[in-house]
């Protein structure tokens, strides 16, 4: 039977979630009635202009949007091929794209009446993000971290702190982002009334995929209108972004999956490398199955169990990946490679000499293949690589991983 | 009539509510997990839940979260679960066996071979906690043809419009869950809980099991009073925690000490008489 071809790439999900075999609402029955709820009202925010004017209003004067699309030329000049161009999401308040999505989902938590917003962070970047505009939006805000991150991402837990979270360590499991999130679903289930979950990348039960994809995809639809008008009205000929759970990379990408011409890599955390079983590439060394509330491609054992992730880049350090993501894994839409953190640690120090851009770890993963890619490709060809974060957090891991004492 | 249907009905008969205990598979160890599991029955254990341990138990409180990080230390794997349950139900025909966890181990085994495999082994019924209606249309089939029944979770959470939807295709009986909360924190009053089991009545006439929170033998005793049976979990696991030695391993009363911990909890749900 031929495999059936949507007219459109970028009208998933279906209503029940799911992306090809992948997403849906794997959850408990108790949290149901819930994500239920949270569906249905996201479904009617879109309908409403007054909530998109709201969203609009906060991303142009509280976030800074929109970020700049800023032509690389000493980058370009250096790797000899494609013509780069970096999409400045890391000039954003707070120094990364998490804010896009959060401020869209406190607004919706805002009109559900919810009184009390919870977050997991793995890094810290989504924490920070949900940390401040729970502090604009007057709401107590409790984010949940694993103490293993707590320790590598000291400076993220005091920035939350000031902004008026609080910070509860995750001890159980492994102390990481996983278990964050388990303890932040736990949170969900005991408080069904008052509380909100603001997820921070495209995975969970639906809609979350869904809705922060949406909140994300400002990037992508930024990105179509500033390139056309610094390049005649061209459309990017490849687009490269970092994935962990994948919501830069989605944000950047949606926008162009029905343009057929546009060549999209995702680019997932070697860690190691793939073949240690020191990584965090789930699309290059995992298997579909089912955690946190939607299947997807995920670091398992034989026996289903899932296995620690690891990266140099925390924000990069999950298990799991969108399950948009796998499914355009899956059809090819989009091709996923790795890079190791040798490679993103290299990306780093060149970017900041080349470009004085100090990039986080997670689009210096991103910014390690455009190296490889780069030099392969025209000098006419057009490439957008997601500057998603700043280094700024980072600078205390690099340091160490090069052997400097600060 | 299957397993678990012969067994409430015969508690029906009896006149009186069921006991259904939980244990964590593996914990300590798969050795010490056989001997507690082949006693429950003369202790007083009307139906077993068999916990599978899960790396990511969402919707579990911390004794039931260590549970299961000491049964995946000592090495249990789904498949040395159902060979335990093989070896129990050579020994024991009548009572019914449950594996509860979490959708992946399974989805990980393969549907066809799981089913086929459990159903082999001598289990009667699933809850797979992280597998709502919605999903569950990949996997009802495959159980439904194996002679597994599926057990639907209700919730605090469940109204009116929502139980229809979770009742269709569910089998055994009803999993009430007391709390809107995880297992093994806070407990219930039955005020509370007792309007709830009125509405799922409503919408079934499978016996309703209530669980969460329930965790001495007077509360077992007031919970009887309401539902077909009641479900304890954390409470058992808490004694296995309590009875380790130094090294984490079982200590000489472990198995001794679950026992009597059950055959308690059997005489507070005995103590309450119920129509036939």
């Amino acid at each position: 039977m031929p495999q059936f071809i949507p007219n459109s790439l970028r009208s998933g999900p279906d209503e029940n979630g799911h992306f090809g075999a992948y997403g849906g609402r794997f959850v408990a029955e108790t949290l149901m009635p819930l994500i239920l709820e949270v569906e249905k009202a996201y479904e009617a925010a879109k309908a409403d202009p007054s909530f998109q004017a709201e969203l609009d209003y906060y991303l142009e004067h509280y976030v800074g949007r929109p970020s700049p699309l800023y032509f690389a030329e000493r980058l370009t000049r250096h790797f000899g091929g494609a013509k780069i161009y970096l999409k400045r999401d890391e000039l954003n308040h707070t120094g990364a794209h998490k804010i896009n999505n959060c401020i869209g989902q406190i607004i919706l938590a805002k009109r559900m009446g919810k009184t009390r917003i919870i977050a997991e962070t793995g890094a810290g970047q989504h924490g920070v993000a949900t940390a401040t505009v729970a502090a604009l939006f007057n709401l107590p805000c409790v984010v949940y971290m694993g103490e293993t991150d707590m320790a590598r991402q000291a400076p993220n837990v005091f920035r939350m702190k000031l902004l008026g979270a609080e910070v509860r360590g995750v001890t159980s499991g492994t102390a990481t982002l996983k278990d964050a999130m388990n303890e932040a679903l736990r949170d969900w289930v005991s408080h069904v009334d008052d509380t909100f979950y603001i997820i921070g990348t495209v995975a969970g039960p639906h809609p979350y995929p869904a809705m922060v994809r949406d909140f994300q995809s400002v990037i992508g639809v930024e990105t179509r209108a500033q390139l056309a008008k610094a390049e005649n009205g061209r459309l990017p000929d490849t687009l490269v972004a970092a994935i962990g759970g994948g919501s830069n990379a989605m944000g950047l990408f949606h926008p162009f999956l029905d343009d057929a011409s546009v060549r999209m890599v995702g680019v997932e955390a070697a860690g190691h490398g793939v073949d240690t079983g020191m990584h965090a590439a789930s699309l290059a060394g995992g298997e579909p199955g089912v955690l946190h509330g939607n299947r997807t491609y995920l670091l398992q054992d034989d026996d289903g169990q899932i296995i620690d992730a690891h990266s140099i880049s925390a924000g990069l350090d999950y298990p799991g990946i969108g399950p948009e993501h796998a499914w355009l894994h899956d059809i090819k839409r989009v091709e996923y490679v790795s890079a190791t953190d040798d490679e993103a640690l290299e990306a780093f120090q060149l970017c900041a000499k080349l470009e004085g851009i100090i990039p986080a770890l997670e689009p210096s993963h991103a910014l390690a293949h455009v190296s490889r890619l780069a030099p392969t490709l025209p000098k006419d060809h057009l490439l957008v690589m997601n500057m998603c974060g700043r280094g700024d957090k980072d600078i205390f891991a690099v340091a160490a991983h090069l052997g400097v004492t600060l | 009539m299957s397993r678990i249907s012969r067994r409430f009905a015969d508690l029906r008969e009896q006149g009186r509510a069921g006991l259904i205990t939980f244990l964590t598979a593996g914990d300590p160890d798969m050795a010490t997990f056989e001997t507690a599991l082949a006693g429950l029955p003369e202790a007083g254990a009307d139906l077993i839940e068999v916990g599978v341990p899960f790396s990511d138990p969402m919707a579990d409180g911390p004794a039931i979260q260590a549970a299961g990080l000491r049964a995946l230390k000592s090495g249990t794997k789904l498949r040395h679960i159902l060979a335990a349950v093989g070896r129990f139900r050579r020994a024991d025909e009548n009572t019914p066996i449950i594996l509860m966890g979490y959708y992946n181990p399974i989805f990980h085994y393969g549907i066809e071979a799981f089913t086929t495999d459990a159903a082999e082994a001598g289990v009667d019924g699933l809850i797979i906690v992280d597998l709502p209606p919605e999903e569950s249309d990949e996997f009802l089939p495959s159980a439904t043809r194996a002679g597994l029944e599926l057990i639907r979770l209700t919730a605090p959470t469940s109204d009116d419009a929502r139980l229809p939807k979770v009742l269709k295709g569910a089998g055994g009986f009803v999993y009430h869950v007391a709390i809107a909360g995880i297992t093994g924190t806070r407990s219930a009053s039955i005020a509370d809980v007792q309007p709830v089991v009125e509405r799922i009545r409503r919408h079934t006439n499978l016996p309703v099991a209530i669980g969460f929170g329930i965790r001495t033998p007077d509360q077992a005793a007031a919970t009887a009073a309401i539902a077909d049976a009641v479900v304890v979990g954390s409470a058992l696991v808490e004694t296995v925690a309590a009875n380790l030695n130094a090294e984490g391993k079982a200590g000489p009363g472990l198995v001794a000490a679950l026992h009597a911990q059950v055959a308690a909890l059997a005489a507070g749900v005995r103590r309450v008489a119920r129509g036939k």
